[in-house]
């Protein structure tokens, strides 16, 4: 029983970490309609910032991540005027080559900067840990911060899509960006921010996956990335809930799957349950049904 | 002005002319050309920039010795085999003599078997896969897949001894009575020598009583692992892979309150030099390697100092097997001498095939040992693989010491 908790939490501390990563790919996907395959490398771009803020100029974790905040929200804005920007009229496939191009050059760039040594991320929470039951139990701060910080993103991205002037534009955008504009709505302005917020988030979800997982290579982003893709699409991809929902469901299952069945297929179990929720939900867990009129 | 264009448009032509003869003339060799390739880029580039930084360093040291002279050539394989052709064909193209093979097992498995259609001789390194020799009975299945290649020799251990080895280890020493296996189930090396350990083990009595496996695509959780090894009372843990994986998985007993001992391979070699490393981590890790980059010796200490010295790093057991490969194939060739013509000059237009002969022979035959960084007294079987002693270590106080 205390075996089946601790894979229970460890399979929440790893869906959290995708629900944030998902959290960025469905903002973008709900707003631009774009998948922005590049979101994997912006969070090995801002867990770098975050490790040589931390290691070479010393200052503490927070200001740390706040830099990578920073400079991941700039990045994402530079990326998008400079490769998404020009392709607004373009079709859809146009972008997401774009996409996966822009994700190949932030991972060679980055291994020409940093090189492909791994580091190993220092451990902000300096493994302070809940033992219950005679250490039979063991739940880390970093879970538990990594799970309040995934759910209060998603409240914080609820409200504002929801309550703010900016949130309604984009959600303006998301139904119909031809009408928007016609209500005065600047479109590219909006996407523009929604880029940003999804990178600020990425820089978020890199410090937390490092902190988690804490070898760093100029790689570190893809794989996660894409799991973080796949737990959008199941929870319903441009649903903020939905993110949340399948990012976590999508980590209890990996993690239950490897330790109950087989560690050798729990990649596969985990995709195989995600062709089924597809298959009798199309549109994902929490995804609305749009209707496309012909 | 018209006859002063003229006259231009002559001499072009003739300095054009004059250009392409000088091109057609074969230019006069005056060294032997050794290529590799190797991941300069990518994934697995520490690895490849290990072996060209070693390699550099050793063709230079030969070279000042002022006997046979050699030239290197590293061609990117990005960890591909696909690229690793293509660089190899470009290696060829530049009448390449002698090639260091490929860095790592998978694009080996393919340069090996072209060289050895094209009959140019293979010492690799570190490509450590039975795949890239051939002709090594598959330990599960018991049949030869691939013939050997008659040509191709290995620097490094060959997968199946390293398992073998330390399963042998650890019964001897009685290290632990419950074995836990973590390997990587994707990757040539970390399952040829599960499986080796795997049969010495299960003839030895050995108990394992966990295996758990991840891939490329799940290497960053390993909670399951750990806790699988821990739930079944593993009191050693046996780590068949590469350091960047074993350093989260100590991470992760360490988080975890499960403090048993792990043992490690080759593979394990450089973690100690990873960069943000808690060196207390490693406390206590056992790992069977070949070279020791803390080792007193003279040969060892000189190449650590000039490799720091030019690279700023310390060198892992790549860098060190690339170094012996240049050195061993000098030590074949008896320092030139086999190549030497009766003016005293050196052949260096020797053709691949007849050099790729004389080289098997050399490496093949009975009085042949070499040592080096990696090995004292190493020999070479007709099977291609190496014969050396590895060397137990234990990391106290974030060194290696001997066991």
């Amino acid at each position: 029983m205390l075996t089946f908790l601790n894979h229970f939490i460890n399979g929440i501390s790893l869906g959290s970490i995708y629900a944030i990563i998902a959290l960025g790919y469905t903002m973008v996907y709900g707003i631009a309609k774009m998948l922005n395959f590049a979101h994997g490398d912006v969070i090995m771009v801002g867990a770098y910032v975050c490790f040589f803020a931390v290691s070479a100029f010393n200052l503490p974790p927070v200001l740390g991540l706040l830099a990578a905040i920073v400079l991941c929200t700039l990045l994402g804005i530079i990326i998008e005027r400079l490769a998404y920007k020009p392709l607004r009229q373009a079709t859809s496939l146009a972008v997401l080559i774009t996409a996966i191009g822009v994700s190949y050059f932030l991972q060679n760039a980055a291994q020409l900067l940093w090189t492909s040594n791994p580091k190993i991320f220092p451990d902000f929470f300096g493994g302070i840990a809940i033992k219950m039951f005679d250490g039979q139990l063991i739940i880390t701060l970093g879970t538990l911060v990594t799970i309040a910080a995934c759910i209060i993103i998603m409240i914080a991205l609820t409200v504002f899509t929801g309550q703010t002037k900016m949130g309604k534009a984009m959600r303006a955008c998301s139904e119909d960006k031809g009408a928007a504009q016609l209500m005065g709505i600047n479109v590219n302005a909006t996407i523009s921010t929604t880029f940003a917020i999804g990178s600020a988030l990425a820089a978020v979800a890199g410090v937390l996956l490092c902190s988690a997982y804490p070898s760093l290579v100029p790689t570190t982003g893809s794989m996660p990335g894409i799991k973080a893709f796949t737990a959008a699409v199941f929870g319903g991809i441009g649903s903020i809930p939905g993110a949340l929902l399948g990012g976590i469901l999508l980590g209890v299952i990996e993690i239950f799957a490897g330790a109950y069945i087989s560690t050798q297929l729990s990649n596969a179990i985990v995709f195989l349950v995600l062709i089924i929720v597809l298959l009798v939900k199309p549109t994902g867990l929490l995804g609305k049904q749009i209707r496309e009129k012909v | 002005m018209k006859k002063f264009a003229k006259v231009i448009a002559l001499l072009t032509v003739l300095m054009l002319a004059l250009t392409c003869f000088v091109g057609c003339g074969k230019e006069e060799a005056t060294a032997l050309k050794i290529g590799i390739t190797g991941p300069l880029t990518g994934g697995a580039a520490i690895y490849g920039n290990a072996v060209k930084n070693a390699a550099e360093i050793a063709v230079e040291e030969v070279n000042a010795l002022g006997k046979i002279q050699f030239e290197l050539k590293v061609e990117d394989d990005a960890h591909d085999a696909e690229k690793a052709v293509n660089a190899y064909n470009t290696l060829k193209d530049w009448d390449m003599q002698i090639f260091m093979g490929s860095v790592t097992s998978t694009p080996g498995t393919a340069t090996s078997k072209e060289a050895n259609n094209d009959g140019i001789f293979y010492l690799t390194p570190s490509a450590s896969s039975t795949d890239v020799l051939g002709g090594v009975a598959n330990a599960i299945t018991g049949t030869v897949d691939i013939a050997r290649k008659d040509n191709v020799f290995q620097m490094c251990f060959m997968d199946p001894n390293q398992g073998a080895a330390s399963a042998n280890y650890i019964s001897s020493q009685k290290l632990g009575t419950k074995i836990a296996v973590i390997y990587k189930n994707d990757d040539n090396y970390s399952t040829g020598i599960y499986n080796s350990f795997k049969a010495e083990a299960d003839k030895l009595k050995l108990d394992i009583v966990s295996t758990t496996t991840f891939t490329e695509d799940t290497k960053t959780d390993f909670s399951v692992q750990v806790a699988d090894a821990k739930a079944k009372g593993a009191d050693l843990v046996f780590l068949p892979m590469y350091y960047e994986s074993a350093a989260l998985i100590l991470k992760e007993a360490k988080d975890t309150n499960f403090a048993p001992k792990f043992f490690g391979v080759d593979g394990m070699d450089g973690i100690l030099s990873l960069e943000g490393f808690d060196k207390s981590l490693a406390e206590d890790v056992m790992l069977l390697t070949p070279f020791n980059a803390d080792a007193e010796d003279a040969t060892t200490k000189a190449f650590v100092a000039k490799y720091k010295e030019k690279f700023g790093e310390i060198p892992n057991q790549f860098a060190a097997d690339a170094y012996d490969c240049v050195y061993a194939i000098f030590a074949a060739l008896k320092e030139g001498d086999a190549l030497k013509n009766e003016d005293g000059s050196y052949n260096y237009g020797v053709s691949a095939e007849d050099l790729c002969k004389m080289l098997v022979e050399a490496f093949t035959a009975e009085d042949f040992t070499y040592t080096g960084l990696t090995g004292e007294n190493m020999t070479w079987g007709k099977d291609g693989a190496v014969t050396k002693t590895p060397k137990g270590m234990v990391i106290k106080n974030g060194v290696y010491v001997g066991m």
